[in-house]
């Protein structure tokens, strides 16, 4: 960066005391992005604002803490929930996996990881619901066990954790790559058991990227819609998602409800992704400041 | 790697089991799923797949589709890489609030997505109402179509290029300004490609979440067949009629994007690499 300061060469523009601008372009590509931005991103949700401030306190509360509501809430948690939980621990097998081992097929998995993001959620949906209800593929043979799956909250999980399944692999695959094998290697040689080199060598440098690839899934799971509802089933109190809920209310052409609920899934989401950010950005400066 | 350094995890039983699970697992839960879209789609022979893929509402449905993205695309390659430019070459006040807005589409269910903007410009929002009195109708037609995926799928450039371009630096084009370029064709012909691979697959996968939106285009569609009906919503409408083998022939082809899509990222991720071995002095910068 000090190359700039020393040509001279470009009109150099002052911001700031460490930077200084030689490229060209500020002000468009900025320009570019503060315009969209604000119209794509952040001008729709001013009328979510306005939608909302049209109820009153109690009209706003009642809505947003009607029975069914609440119930959707519960579900949409403890489903989203255990779907990032088995995305934890099954991120963390395919991470390893990829990472450590040389095997046949090795790079087919590694690209049919990424399949949940560039399928469509309905497909997800159909191809799910059809899987595993009573006479499909995998639903004859559960329903053997005792298992339903198809509409029950479990399908629920079913859908939230195919559709988030790359986040942790993904966050966890890079750390796993970058490990120095030098403390491993050498707490091998003193004799830990492999066991406790995993716990007290290994895992204390995965668990932050493990934590955001959690979060980002869980985060996902909250809103997931389009994978949910063919295999949920839908029933009030049962297995409803709040993003369906949303839904549901406009259906009823009842924009002030929708608006209320909405409200509330968007103050999650965003309060998840900013506190995600800060974390990665906590976790990153750490790592780089070693 | 030195063999005689033992690491954790490198026992045959140890590697054998993991591998198998790991094997086991991403079978069930995505190639199988995979087969079954095709089983499903073919199952009732090719005749009636081609039957259902040409019927009038399908072809419909896939011209819209494709008429979204075709807009969708362009739109969002302009906004990603204006600013993954502004992030990754210029320091300024708020720029990590920048990076941490574009986000929002990737944290916001997509059905809220959809009814911000219904709330906005529908007919009883504060701006749609201004906008029908002059016979404007943007909701339940396919302009908020193409609006609601704009919003979704605008990350994906913009993620693709950031990682990247932060890595490579501004050395190189600085170089240019000394040498006296002009801004357009230092990024024609330095920056361009360089971030060549990562803006492909930035456009392969907008693409395909353009294609593949349903949530959100759900909410602003109205689902009229033949007119606001995209492909997903086609499947839903299929499949809620019971017309299994209609729904998986068009979820077919939204399968066969998605396939697509894994291909074209495979390649690219090769073809990084091979310019990385290429020049690996410039590994530093």
């Amino acid at each position: 960066m000090t190359t700039s300061a020393q040509t001279g060469v470009a009109p150099v523009r002052r911001l700031g005391r460490r930077h200084k601008r030689v490229l060209p372009g500020f002000g468009l590509s900025l320009g570019i992005s503060l315009f969209f931005v604000s119209l794509v991103l952040l001008l729709p949700m001013t009328g979510l604002v306005v939608e909302a401030s049209g109820m009153t306190w109690d009209q706003f509360w009642f809505t947003v803490t009607d029975p069914r509501v609440v119930e959707s809430y519960k579900v949409t948690l403890w489903t989203a929930l255990a779907a990032s939980l088995f995305n934890g621990l099954f991120g963390l097998l395919l991470a390893w996996v990829l990472v450590r081992y040389e095997f046949p097929g090795k790079r087919l998995i590694d690209a049919v990881v990424d399949l949940p993001f560039a399928l469509p959620t309905a497909v997800a949906g159909i191809t799910l619901a059809t899987l595993f209800s009573q006479n499909g593929w995998y639903g004859q043979w559960l329903a053997k066990a005792g298992l339903e799956v198809a509409f029950t909250p479990l399908g629920i999980v079913v859908a939230m954790a195919f559709t988030s399944i790359p986040f942790v692999v993904r966050t966890v695959q890079p750390v796993l790559e970058e490990l120095s094998p030098a403390d491993e290697e050498a707490a091998v040689s003193l004799g830990a058991s492999d066991g406790r080199v995993f716990r007290k060598v290994i895992f204390p440098s995965l668990w932050p990227a493990m934590v955001t690839g959690v979060a980002l899934s869980f985060t996902r799971s909250l809103g997931e819609f389009g994978a949910i509802i063919f295999i949920a089933g839908n029933t009030p109190y049962v297995s409803e998602v709040t993003s369906l809920m949303i839904f549901i209310r406009l259906q009823e052409y009842d924009y002030a409800a929708a608006s209320a609920i909405a409200a509330m899934v968007l103050l999650a989401s965003l309060i998840l992704l900013f506190s995600i950010n800060l974390w990665q950005g906590r976790y990153l400066r750490r790592l780089e400041g070693r | 790697m030195a063999s005689h350094n033992r690491r954790i995890g490198d026992q045959p039983w140890v590697r054998r089991s993991l591998i198998g699970l790991a094997m086991a697992l991403t079978i069930i839960l995505l190639v199988i799923p995979v087969v079954l879209i095709f089983v499903q789609a073919l199952g009732t022979g090719w005749s009636t797949f081609a039957g259902n893929v040409l019927d009038e509402y399908t072809l419909d449905a896939i011209g819209l589709t494709l008429f979204v993205a075709a807009l969708t695309v362009p739109l969002n390659l302009v906004f990603g890489t204006a600013l993954a430019w502004s992030v990754t070459r210029f320091r300024f006040p708020g720029r990590k609030l920048l990076i941490t807005l574009i986000d929002i589409p990737f944290a916001v269910s997509p059905v809220v997505a959809g009814l911000l903007y219904l709330l906005l410009y529908g007919r009883n929002g504060w701006l749609g109402g201004w906008l029908s009195t002059h016979d404007v109708q943007l909701m339940f037609a396919w302009p908020g179509i193409v609006m609601v995926t704009v919003f979704v799928t605008c990350p994906f450039v913009a993620r693709e290029l950031i990682p990247l371009m932060q890595q490579q630096g501004s050395e190189e084009e600085e170089a240019g300004v000394v040498l006296g370029a002009s801004g357009w064709r230092i990024f024609r012909k330095i920056t361009l490609p360089n971030i060549k691979w990562a803006l492909i697959y930035g456009v392969v996968l907008t693409n395909a979440r353009a294609v593949g939106e349903f949530g959100a285009v759900s909410v602003v569609s109205g689902n009229i067949r033949g007119e606001t009906n995209t492909l997903p919503l086609h499947v839903e409408l299929l499949y809620q009629d019971y017309n299994i083998a209609g729904a998986f022939a068009s979820a077919s082809l939204l399968a066969g994007i998605a396939i697509l899509t894994l291909i074209a990222k495979a390649f690219v991720e090769w073809r990084q690499s091979q310019t990385e071995d290429a020049a690996p002095e410039e590994g530093g910068a």
